[in-house]
């Protein structure tokens, strides 16, 4: 589901991210990427939702080679990846449900279906009673879960956590990290991004370790 | 590839126990509309929510449009005036002083003979002077007066329009020895006419100035739009919207800045025109008796708000290519 080969990235400032690291998470996976703060991790992430540019490798999504892909395609790209965000991402002026609503929204998915999958986005992540309520009335958890649920309501193939679980108290953690287990349980390949080694330890999961930019892997 | 992957697709169904329906190209279409009808509606309130500022902008707008317009509507009419002058040149012969009656008869009659001549009025001093005091209102001036200071008049239709041989004409008329002077009425048509094509020149390129002028302002003012929203437009870009995605609101704004600046630019001739239709309309009487200020109608409407909006739509175009691909999720 993805690959990455040999891949370096170099910023223009002379810092290099990431060198040639080289992985693969077959269909349905579930890993964690830890390492240090720097390590390369979040850099990792954007390579695969085609932030970024690697300087030299090449990173697979799903078959596709993503060097070699034109601009008016990374949309494509990232419809098929749900990302979650540390810091959430959420528009603060719409309120939860048109938040959840977006992705489906990009993708022109009609107006009742739009409804139905929202709703049943939300009650995954157990937020059916707040879809009217704005996102800066919700506490830093539930605007985690908004973020989950917008993530996951396209059906993506592929769920990305750049650090989830960052702001939370250990029980809010779990709660998040439970969440991410179910997904994966139903077959979405799902990579996390996280420092909370004592959380990755009892998730017994695939490890990528990054390290100054090299990967080393603990299974 | 697919915008749900097989696996992925199979995995929420299961999850939520929803069916997946196919998604028809019909179905999509509809989703477009929709959407674009909720970006039209969002904008458009978007701009009545902060009234005041919209008002300025659309006001800002409407006055640029405004101007060249009513200057517009204002040539349309002088040219009326002219257009209404049956078009063709009339020859006055005015006569010596003296000239008896039977004398410019007769050069009359002479002249009528001329194949170059439709038709001969012959206008005795008395009749000019009568038709002098009906129409200029000093009759009381020429009863002061002991002799009519009038000469009789021939006026000549010429049967060929050419200015070139009328102006020959003119010349050997104005040799004949029972004429005083010749007045030809073509030359201040002309100069009428050619007043007007600089006029209408003048009103072209102060329109087009003020037409880019219109792009600048509401190209600006979608840039700071574009600047206010940066964060949501790195957040549609990140879940997977398309530039034309991005773009839409932005072009619904400049939508409705043209629509909403040429319809107040519309009142706002209206108004103008409303306030000087009195005073236009005496002034104008006192030379005809059929003279009513021409306004706007259905066809220059339309074409005000139409050229309004697409300027609208033009100029939010110009900041969108500019500015949106500036920003990118970070």
């Amino acid at each position: 589901m993805i690959r990455f080969d040999e891949v370096s990235k170099r910023y223009p400032d002379g810092k290099e991210a990431l060198s040639r690291v080289s992985f693969e998470l077959v269909s349905g996976e579930m890993v964690f990427l830890t390492g240090h703060s720097g390590a390369g991790k979040s850099t990792l992430m954007k390579l695969i939702i085609v932030m970024e540019r690697p300087s030299q490798g090449q990173v697979f999504v799903n078959g596709t080679n993503l060097n070699r892909i034109s601009p008016r395609k990374i949309p494509q790209i990232r419809r098929n990846v749900g990302v979650v965000f540390q810091n959430h991402q959420l528009l603060f002026d719409r309120t939860v449900f048109d938040n959840v609503a977006l992705p489906l929204t990009i993708a022109g998915v009609s107006h009742r279906e739009v409804g139905r999958r929202v709703r049943a986005a939300l009650s995954k992540v157990s937020l059916s009673d707040k879809e009217k309520k704005y996102p800066i009335t919700l506490s830093g958890g539930e605007q985690q879960r908004v973020g989950i649920a917008r993530a996951v309501v396209n059906k993506p193939a592929v769920i990305l956590a750049d650090e989830p679980t960052g702001n939370l108290d250990p029980d809010l953690s779990r709660e998040i990290m439970d969440l991410f287990n179910l997904f994966n349980q139903v077959g979405v390949t799902t990579m996390i991004a996280t420092h909370d080694l004592g959380l990755v330890k009892r998730m017994k999961r695939r490890e990528l370790i990054l390290d100054h930019g090299n990967l080393k892997e603990r299974q | 590839m697919s915008a749900s992957g097989g696996k992925g697709g199979a995995a929420v169904k299961a999850g939520t126990g929803a069916t997946a329906p196919r998604r028809s190209i019909r179905g999509k279409t509809n989703a477009w509309l929709d959407h674009h009808r909720k970006v039209a509606y969002e904008s458009l309130s978007s701009l009545l929510r902060d009234w005041m500022t919209s008002l300025m902008t659309w006001l800002v707008i409407g006055i640029a449009i405004a101007l060249p317009v009513l200057l517009f509507v204002m040539l349309v009419n002088v040219g009326e005036i002219g257009e209404d002058w049956d078009g063709d040149p009339r020859i006055s012969l005015y006569l010596k002083q003296g000239v008896s009656e039977a004398d410019g008869r007769s050069l009359g009659t002479r002249l009528r003979q001329d194949a170059d001549i439709e038709s001969v009025l012959y206008i005795s001093a008395n009749e000019a002077l009568s038709e002098f005091r009906a129409l200029s209102g000093f009759g009381d001036v020429m009863n002061a007066l002991d002799k009519n200071p009038l000469p009789a008049v021939l006026e000549l239709k010429p049967s060929n329009a050419d200015v070139g041989e009328l102006r020959l004409k003119v010349a050997m008329l104005a040799r004949n020895e029972l004429v005083d002077t010749v007045k030809f009425d073509l030359e201040w048509i002309e100069r009428l006419f050619a007043m007007l094509l600089l006029g209408e020149r003048l009103v072209m390129s102060l329109g087009l100035v003020l037409a880019l002028g219109v792009l600048l302002v509401i190209g600006n003012t979608i840039r700071l739009a574009i600047e206010n929203r940066r964060s949501e437009i790195e957040i549609v870009k990140l879940v997977g919207g398309t530039d034309s995605f991005v773009r839409r609101p932005f072009l619904y704004l400049g939508f409705w800045y043209g629509l909403g600046g040429s319809v107040l630019a519309w009142v706002l001739v209206q108004a103008s025109l409303l306030f000087l239709a009195g005073p236009v309309e005496v002034l104008a009487q006192s030379y005809r008796d059929d003279f009513a200020l021409t306004g706007l109608n259905a066809a220059s409407t339309a074409i005000i708000f139409g050229g309004g909006t697409i300027l609208g739509v033009f100029g939010a175009l110009l900041a969108v290519g500019r500015h949106l691909s500036e920003i990118e999720p970070k």
